[in-house]
């Protein structure tokens, strides 16, 4: 009853997108730090992945959440976004804008150019079926040289063009998502919305600035 | 001064309508918006042809009737001001004008540039109101109510459901009309005990009349004449957080 | 005829309990069997409409608005009385019903009066259930603040929007019961007809704006809320819409029209800056505790007003008034402005005086004017442009408000049977003055307290479902509304419906204005029906019937100005006094002062309706004073 009722309720339906966007928010910033770990050289990020993968099922439960949070995400996205769009069938002639921002607007847009980019990332880094030869930075027994892969593939220019478009779609969306998130759950007044407002952009920002480091350092031959 | 006006024109809910050009000549200054229409068309009544139809009412911003979005601004380019307090020393002599009805599919046009809002009627007799019945309540002063709560139920209770939030709002949304009564109540004693039911049946209310969901442009609360904050919106998501526990669906 | 307000005897403070327990019930099973009939839905309207369904009536509810929250209630301002005595000054029922009925000049019915001040007290407790937000203090309690002149602090109010507080707080219980199924609403749909089947109201005939469609209803009560009717000046607060039409339509089927002639003019509205003028903004009174009123002393002055140094005004309140100054009654305030400009010294556009603040602002900084009144000017520098920190805001006197209206009994009935009329709609407790922050209180009281109570005794000696639409009546009356949009449209003259709202908005606001003299009504009672005849060979009315056609509804509502402006200018030519709103310049003291002669007008004037051209026929209900002595008031 009471979760049919989370479906029937235009907040309800909400509250699915911002605990979702919640989460894969959070891991945004997990991950960035451990990636962060790239920088203090190939020793260091190839033990956080050895020990990453050490967790064994909990990696995979932690994986797992992760991905029913970004189902729920992109499907209620998707339908959110679909059903908006039908109780506005027909805009204005002349269109002003006064208060919406870009991000606002796009987050259909940046929300799926994030998710192809995630695909591919996934393809790239954890599946390693799409970029560069995995024999080229793999052992004879399989075993992944993290640090290795990571700088090689952003010596290409194609692939650093690449990250930097999705993190570019990441900021977009999180420009507007943390901000979005607070006031969905209805942690905002008067005097704490513009400041989240802020906040959540400098927080988009900074995470803006901390992935884009990696592709860049590395291509700029700063990260070796 | 002497305007180019583009009006939206309509038969009836069936017809297609469009943008029709009209001249609005030796316009005073000191009319307002809607005695220049009333000049239009007298001009076009004069001329045997049918006159723009709008709604309005009492001509002072707080009925709530007038709905007209001029360039892309729900109520026009003054802010907190309804269509009927804007004043034409906002425009300039060979302004282009564009006047559109509130655009949303649960406010379908009925002609030219009068739209049908009674589903913001229907939302608040899903539950925007204290249940009691006339008589054997008691007195006024038995219960005290803080005067910052009474104050902030005052604030939202300011809204005169005009619909211009949902005629701003990119999706169609109600969030703020819903969240003005949601959060009127919530602050007050008297509205707690169906505080949970209320919010719940206004927003249920909302989708299934076609409104959609609020994704936070904040678009409402910059068009709407009487100011009422978003913080209403965060309001009414607490509010149906802590609805969550005790919740029947209507 | 003399008529019969059938005021139950016994003491004033018992009659209304007692009259209770002599009035009917209906069985409660067989409340479900009854329809009301509700037309408008302003709070005389709204809170009838929803107490009636509560009890278990069926209602059905008309409102010419989109929605029932747009009624015209919503735009009053200042607050609602009640003799709660709060604040403990020495208030009282007792006090409240002395205040309203020397208000009203002693024009109004004693019980009346005083059932309206007992009532008070419960539609305060009512709105604070309802979840109405009063202003409060910081201890929580309701706050009080002094209106309208009264000595005691009784008025509550929520900002500057009692008005739309109270209304949206019924509209709320109204909705309810919508939800509960027993109100059904007709919004955008005016009333046309009303249907008499054997002398009793019966039903009512409708056009709906959307469609053009003519529809009748059938009931067993027909309960009429719909407004005033100020709008025959043209110009005035009311709402565009406001109209005679609902209570006119109902005279013409036998209802009496009582007492048109009572008819207030509030002095502090923003005035007309032209012909395109469509209506008038009110500005709290509360501006002349601070503002000083004056106009230049030379004809002609056209130097800005910093630039006319203290000798060259006059502030004429101030002067005539010394005791009262600025404060004068509205009345005397409006007649005084109205004076000035007509001898030349109008400001702007010659219609309006200086209320000047520029002393207050010395006396009491900018920010302490702004605190008081900072909405008030921001509002009027939305409409005129003008900064009225920086120079005197220009105001002038218009149409606020009827104190006139169809006559009822005691229980709010009118003389046709079944036919109940609530709010400014009714005659019955303003006399020929309203007191600031009553007409809230009337209409609430009426539909919540009154009404519900005596249509039940209507009810309870009648037989459910009598009538039905199938009737001949109905079938006339439609005929009737259809063929008369039809003959607005066939006439397809060369002048617009406004032309003629303005041609005899000039003649009401000249002739049988703020000051009426015998040649001024004589003139008017002529020139109305000639304006009426040349309405029928030359208005112009586009479209169809069958459509929303906006022309039409206007038009139909001038055709009825048009002959409801005859009798309101009869009515003031019969009242050979002056009284509250009514001001006859032959019967005034040397200050100007009205002069009331109570042994020949101590009576409501209903009026019949003649038919066509005949002229209306008078019956006098009179009025006897028990409970109060009749005084003379005097501001000087």
């Amino acid at each position: 009853m009471q979760l049919m009722n989370l479906f029937r309720s235009s907040v309800g339906r909400k509250l699915f997108m911002a605990c979702s966007g919640l989460m894969l928010a959070g891991f945004v910033a997990a991950h960035l730090l451990g990636n962060t770990t790239l920088f203090a050289g190939s020793a260091a990020i190839n033990a956080y992945a050895e020990q990453l993968h050490k967790l064994g099922p909990v990696l995979w439960i932690f994986r797992l959440g992760l991905l029913g949070a970004l189902l729920v995400h992109v499907t209620f996205g998707i339908w959110l976004t679909l059903q908006n769009r039908a109780a506005k069938p027909m805009g204005y002639a002349k269109k002003a804008v006064q208060s919406t921002t870009l991000a606002a607007e796009t987050m259909i847009y940046s929300g799926l150019a994030l998710l192809a980019f995630v695909v591919y990332h996934l393809l790239h880094f954890t599946l390693r079926k799409v970029g560069l030869d995995p024999s080229l930075f793999s052992d004879a027994a399989g075993q992944v040289d993290v640090f290795r892969m990571i700088v090689l593939s952003f010596k290409q220019w194609p692939l650093v063009l690449l990250y930097t478009g999705g993190l570019a779609a990441l900021f977009l969306h999180l420009s507007h998502g943390i901000s979005s998130t607070f006031q969905t759950l209805g942690a905002c007044n008067e005097q704490l919305l513009p400041l989240l407002r802020k906040a959540g952009l400098v927080a988009a920002l900074a995470l803006l600035a901390g992935y884009l480091s990696i592709p860049l350092l590395t291509f700029f031959g700063l990260v070796s | 001064m002497n305007l180019t006006l583009h009006v939206w024109r309509q038969q009836g809910p069936d017809d297609k309508g469009q943008l029709e050009r009209h001249q609005a000549t030796d316009v005073s200054p000191d009319m307002s918006f809607l005695e220049m229409l009333d000049e239009v068309n007298e001009a076009l009544i004069k001329e045997g042809r049918e006159p723009i139809v709008f709604d309005h009412d009492c001509r002072e911003g707080i009925c709530g009737t007038c709905s007209q979005v001029i360039n892309g601004q729900p109520h026009g380019p003054q802010a907190e001001t309804t269509v009927c307090q804007l004043h034409m020393r906002q425009f300039k002599d060979g302004d282009e004008i564009y006047i559109e009805p509130w655009r949303a599919r649960a406010f379908p046009v009925l002609k030219d540039l009068i739209v049908d809002r009674t589903a913001m009627d229907r939302i608040v007799e899903a539950g925007g109101y204290v249940s009691v019945s006339t008589g054997g309540v008691p007195d006024a002063n038995a219960i005290l109510i803080p005067k910052d709560d009474a104050d902030t139920a005052m604030d939202a209770a300011e809204c005169i459901g005009c619909g211009a939030c949902v005629a701003a709002c990119p999706n169609g949304s109600a969030m703020l009309f819903v969240s003005a009564k949601v959060g009127q109540l919530a602050k007050l004693p008297q509205g707690r005990p169906e505080a949970a039911s209320r919010v719940c049946a206004m927003t249920e209310t909302m989708l299934d009349e076609g409104f959609g969901n609020c994704s936070n442009h904040y678009e409402c609360e910059a068009s709407c004449p009487k100011g009422i904050s978003v913080k209403f919106i965060a309001m009414l998501n607490r509010e149906y957080l802590k609805a969550l526990p005790k919740l029947k669906s209507k | 005829m003399i008529l019969d307000g059938k005021c139950p005897s016994g003491p004033l403070k018992d009659k209304w309990d007692n009259h209770r327990r002599d009035l009917k019930l209906v069985n409660p099973a067989n409340k479900r069997k009854y329809t009301v009939l509700v037309v408008g839905t302003g709070l005389a309207g709204a809170s009838a409409a929803a107490t009636l369904a509560e009890l278990g009536y069926n209602v059905e509810a008309f409102c010419y608005q989109d929605s029932p929250r747009r009624a015209h209630s919503i735009a009053a301002q200042g607050g609602i009385n009640a003799a709660k005595n709060y604040p403990n000054d020495g208030d009282s029922i007792f006090r409240l019903f002395q205040d309203t009925i020397k208000g009203g000049d002693f024009r109004a019915r004693e019980a009346n009066v005083y059932r309206l001040a007992q009532i008070s007290n419960n539609i305060i407790d009512q709105c604070v259930a309802q979840g109405v937000p009063f202003a409060r203090d910081y201890a929580g309690y309701l706050e009080n603040r002094s209106f309208g002149g009264a000595q005691v602090s009784r008025t509550f109010f929520a900002r500057g929007q009692t008005g739309q507080q109270l209304l949206l707080g019924a509209y709320q219980a109204f909705s309810r019961q919508v939800q509960a199924g027993k109100i059904r609403v007709h919004a955008r749909t005016e009333m046309l007809d009303l249907v008499v089947v054997d002398g009793e109201a019966k039903g009512i005939t409708v056009r709906n704006l959307v469609t053009g469609e003519v529809q009748c209803h059938a009931g067993d009560a027909v309960v009429l809320a719909s407004g005033g009717y100020v709008n025959v000046y043209n110009l005035s607060t009311n709402a565009m819409g406001s109209s005679v039409t609902a209570a006119w339509r109902a005279h013409k089927k036998g209802a009496y029209f009582a007492n048109p002639c009572y008819t207030q003019i509030h002095p502090t509205c923003i005035p007309v800056t032209g012909d395109h003028q469509s209506k008038l903004t009110l500005m709290s009174e509360s501006l002349r505790n601070d503002g000083r009123i004056w106009v230049p002393k030379n004809k002609g002055d056209q130097r800005p007003a910093h630039q006319i140094p203290e000798d060259d005004r006059d502030y004429y309140l101030e002067r005539k008034y010394p005791s009262f100054g600025n404060l004068a009654p509205r009345d005397i305030a409006s007649r005084a402005a109205k004076q000035a400009c007509d001898a030349g010294l109008g400001v702007g556009s010659g219609r309006g005086v200086y209320l000047d603040f520029a002393d207050a602002i010395e006396r009491l900084g900018e920010d302490t004017i702004r605190a008081r009144y900072g909405n008030l000017f921001d509002m009027y520098q939305r409409i005129t442009g003008e900064d009225a920190y920086g120079q005197p805001m220009r105001i002038y006197p218009a149409l606020h408000y009827a104190m006139g209206g169809l006559w009822v009994d005691y229980n709010l009935q009118s003389n046709v049977p079944g036919l109940f009329v609530l709010g400014e709609a009714n005659f019955s407790d303003h006399g020929a003055n309203r007191l600031g922050a009553s007409a809230l209180m009337q209409g609430l009281a009426d539909g919540y307290f009154i009404a519900p109570y005596t249509i039940a005794d209507y009810l309870a000696r009648t037989e459910p479902g009598k009538v039905s639409i199938k009737g001949d009546e109905f079938r006339d009356s439609a005929a009737q509304v259809e063929g008369l949009s039809n003959k607005l449209l066939a006439v397809n003259g060369r002048k617009t419906v406004n032309d003629f709202h303005r041609e005899l908005g000039h003649i009401m606001w000249e002739d049988v204005g703020m000051a009426r003299s015998k040649e001024s009504l004589t003139a008017a009672v002529e020139k109305i029906p000639a304006l009426r005849e040349e309405f029928w060979n030359n208005v112009r009315v586009p479209g169809s019937g069958a459509d929303l056609n906006q022309e039409l509804e206007k038009a139909g509502r001038m055709a009825d100005y048009l002959e409801f402006g005859e009798l309101l200018a009869r009515d003031a030519l019969n009242r050979d006094e002056s009284c509250g709103g009514h001001f006859r310049v032959e019967h005034q003291t040397e200050e100007g002062e009205a002069v009331r002669h109570d042994d020949d007008f101590s009576y409501v004037a209903a009026w019949e309706y003649g038919g066509g051209e005949k002229t209306p026929q008078l019956h006098k209900e009179p009025l006897t004073f028990e409970d109060i002595e009749l005084a003379v008031r005097s501001y000087k």
